[in-house]
């Protein structure tokens, strides 16, 4: 019986195109920072290429990504109309300190407050900081798990090829 | 779950995705699948030096899969988890391998309904909170049916009604809940353009559990209430939370009669540059879980989380974390985050960032009666006086972090910790004390390329008490996107006992490409308290080799 489970599975995978090969983001109802419901499916960016980045006000390899991203978002938006949307997953213990570390940073990301996790297990992040990038038709095309210096540089080719119409082969 | 269950679940999940893959044709519209994986294998070596006992099987492991299915306003999805065996520092019950985790949910119009096992948060989760914490062993995952219903915009009403997940099985409490929320400015177009943003809610939970107590007469129904709001007003927001919880005796309350209470309140103020938030806490009886017998994080239905920052610094986070006191405490809590401005004398041309944060929790003022016995209290334990703070401090926390960057190449953070740690509260062991501790770090980072970096972290923490002095060092280079290697020594130099002045040292290796991660460590860790979230568990001390893998698709 297991052996058929097995071959169900990899049976689905291999007799491609059975599903999409690229995931949209899934609908989840999670807030923004002041306290409006929002529906993770209606994220959109009028055609252009959109990050999503997982972090936390504890996690300090998210922040130095979110930091770093900041100096030069201002470029990235002028150059390839990019929008960067910064789910926070803090839960209760540090909810209240997001407004102020973002307002503080001044960072002029989106951000979404994620406490119990839906929308983190809905795109199966294992742990932060997780990075998605979407295309302009809302397809998840990359992601990328922790974050190193200079890791933007890669996203940023990435989102420059988005930004030009070319496809990103995984 | 009987194997039976288990083939007729997945029968049905597959021949749902069948369906689906031939009726479309293999269209654009025939659904999705996505999931992450993990597994954490590691090999110990006996090491009496640090406390490492031998362990039978040499080689644990510890492994999941999540597999979910959308299609539209679909989703199925399960969790295949196996402990073979379960990592040293989470509860062995954890054992073998199963399903604990499906469901299948749906969302038309207005109404959403889960039905199988589902996660699940109200408020600030004071009085019901079910979530995971993979990495501390804790999943208290509903398994029933909830629906969710939006009458109007601005008005968001959920009801749960399941048994909690205990390892692999449920446990033996029914866990009923309702939820309502409304998000005042979204009622009107005309209150949503108004500055001011409000948001009401309330909670009502109640927990059965059959009373079999050969001694005592136990209420077999446990209800409690909540109340918040969410006040935004420009730069200043509010928030709080009030839960009142009747008589619930309880093996953490030693079967007291006494209703329990919890309040906070969160003030913040923010602009650019500058972020503050205050707050306040007090917790009295609040344990509430879906058995009353239950201990350490199983069943949980109330999320109290620690009331003080959560530190990254290795000797900041893992020596002395504090851990709320459900059967008592008062806190506050203060968070100051103030940037110089760039291109200022001060600022230099990135700026200067400061954090200073400041947390203090007490006891709560209790009364006792003579006798927990005592026939005129009715074995109601203590009395308490609203908001009145007791003598006895259980934790004090004082830290100021400055992080600077220099220029394109470098970049530096100093910070510095001072510590009061009420070891025989927080830990529960008697005599040992308060622990004074006061940590300092050095962490800087030097840019070699645009995409390789090396840092360097220096921590210092000095204490008389417990284990006594320690020092860190860790080196580490990246190489974006893909690798990575550090090494790290932790020297217990300050211990009393000589023959515990160790050197704990370990090295890193890691490789990541997209949503993989691989990584392969080796050396000795140190026992400590690792705290996800808002919770902690104890970690034994260990030496050997760590492999984990962790994918995402």
């Amino acid at each position: 019986m297991k052996l058929s489970i097995i071959l169900l599975v990899i049976g689905s995978f291999v007799t491609t195109p059975l599903f999409t090969p690229t995931s949209t983001i899934p609908s989840v109802k999670i807030k923004t920072m002041d306290g409006q419901s929002f529906d993770t499916a209606t994220i959109s960016n009028d055609g252009n290429p959109i990050i999503i980045s997982f972090w936390a006000t504890w996690c300090s390899p998210c922040k130095k990504e979110l930091n770093n991203i900041a100096e030069v978002y201002e470029d990235w938006v002028d150059e390839t109309g990019v929008k960067l949307i910064a789910v926070s997953i803090d839960d209760s213990r540090n909810a209240s300190k997001v407004a102020p570390y973002v307002n503080g940073q001044a960072w002029e990301y989106e951000v979404l407050l994620d406490p119990n996790y839906d929308f983190k297990r809905a795109m199966n992040v294992n742990n932060v900081p997780h990075t998605f990038l979407i295309d302009g038709k809302g397809n998840i095309v990359w992601q990328h798990n922790s974050y190193s210096e200079g890791d933007e540089i890669e996203l940023y080719e990435l989102v420059k090829k988005l930004a030009n119409g070319e496809e990103i082969s995984h | 779950m009987t194997t039976r269950n288990l083939f007729s679940f997945f029968t049905l999940l597959f021949s749902l995705f069948f369906f689906n893959a031939f009726s479309q044709n293999g269209g654009n519209n025939v659904g999705q699948i996505h999931g992450n994986f993990e597994t954490i294998n590691q090999y110990y070596n006996p090491d009496t030096a640090i406390g490492a006992p031998p362990v039978p099987e040499k080689l644990l492991s510890s492994s999941f899969a999540n597999i979910i299915f959308n299609r539209g306003n679909f989703t199925a999805g399960a969790r295949f988890e196996s402990y073979l065996n379960v990592l040293q520092g989470i509860d062995s019950k954890y054992n073998g391998t199963g399903i604990p985790y499906k469901y299948a949910s749906y969302q038309i119009d207005n109404i959403g309904v889960t039905v199988g096992n589902f996660y699940e948060q109200f408020g600030s989760g004071m009085i019901f909170r079910s979530y995971e914490a993979r990495s501390l062993g804790i999943d208290n995952a509903m398994e029933g049916v909830r629906v969710t219903l939006t009458p109007i915009k601005g008005i968001y009403l959920k009801g749960i009604v399941g048994k909690q997940r205990l390892f692999f099985s449920q446990g033996p409490g029914i866990v009923r809940g309702i939820d309502g929320e409304i998000n005042i400015n979204e009622l009107h177009p005309r209150l949503d353009s108004l500055k001011t943003r409000l948001t009401i809610g309330g909670s009502f939970v109640s927990k059965y559990q059959k009373d079999d107590d050969p001694t005592y007469n136990l209420p077999e129904n446990v209800g409690a209430y909540a109340g918040r709001f969410n006040l935004y007003h420009g730069r200043f927001t509010m928030a709080g939370e009030y839960a009142y919880k009747i008589n619930d005796p309880n093996s953490s309350n030693n079967f007291i009669y006494k209703p329990g209470q919890g309040a906070i309140l969160a003030l913040g103020y923010s602009k650019k540059g500058l972020g503050i938030s205050l707050s306040g806490k007090m917790i009295d009886n609040m344990d509430y879980r879906s058995d009353r017998t239950a201990s350490l994080n199983n069943l949980t239905m109330s999320y109290l989380p620690a009331l003080s920052k959560q530190h990254t610094y290795n000797l900041a986070a893992t020596l002395y974390p504090y851990g709320t006191q459900p059967n008592g405490e008062m806190g506050i809590q203060a968070d100051i985050i103030y940037k110089i401005k760039k291109k200022s004398r001060l600022g230099g041309k990135y700026g200067t960032l400061f954090n200073f944060n400041y947390s203090r929790i007490h006891s709560l003022n209790k009364e006792a009666y003579p006798s927990i016995n005592d026939p005129d209290s009715t074995r109601m334990g203590y009395k308490t006086n609203y908001l009145s703070v007791g003598d006895e401090v259980y934790f004090e926390d004082i830290n100021l972090e400055i992080t600077k960057k220099i220029n394109k190449k470098w970049k530096a953070k100093a910070a510095g910790f001072l510590f009061i740690y009420n070891m025989e509260v927080i830990q529960g062991l008697g005599g040992k004390g308060t622990v004074y501790a006061n940590v300092v770090v050095l962490d800087v980072s030097y840019k070699i390329k645009p995409k390789h970096a090396v840092r360097v972290e220096a921590q210092h923490l000095s204490t008389d008490q417990d284990q006594g002095s320690w020092a860190t060092l860790l080196a580490e280079y990246t190489f974006s996107p893909n690798w990575f290697v550090a090494v790290m020594d932790q020297y217990n130099y300050g211990n009393k006992y000589e023959e515990k002045q160790l050197h704990y040292p370990i090295g890193t290796f890691g490789y990541t490409k997209g949503g993989n991660r691989i990584m392969l460590s080796y050396g000795r860790q140190r026992a400590g308290i690792f705290c996800v979230g808002g919770v902690c568990r104890n970690v034994p001390a260990s030496n050997g080799v760590t492999l984990s893998i962790t994918s995402s698709f």
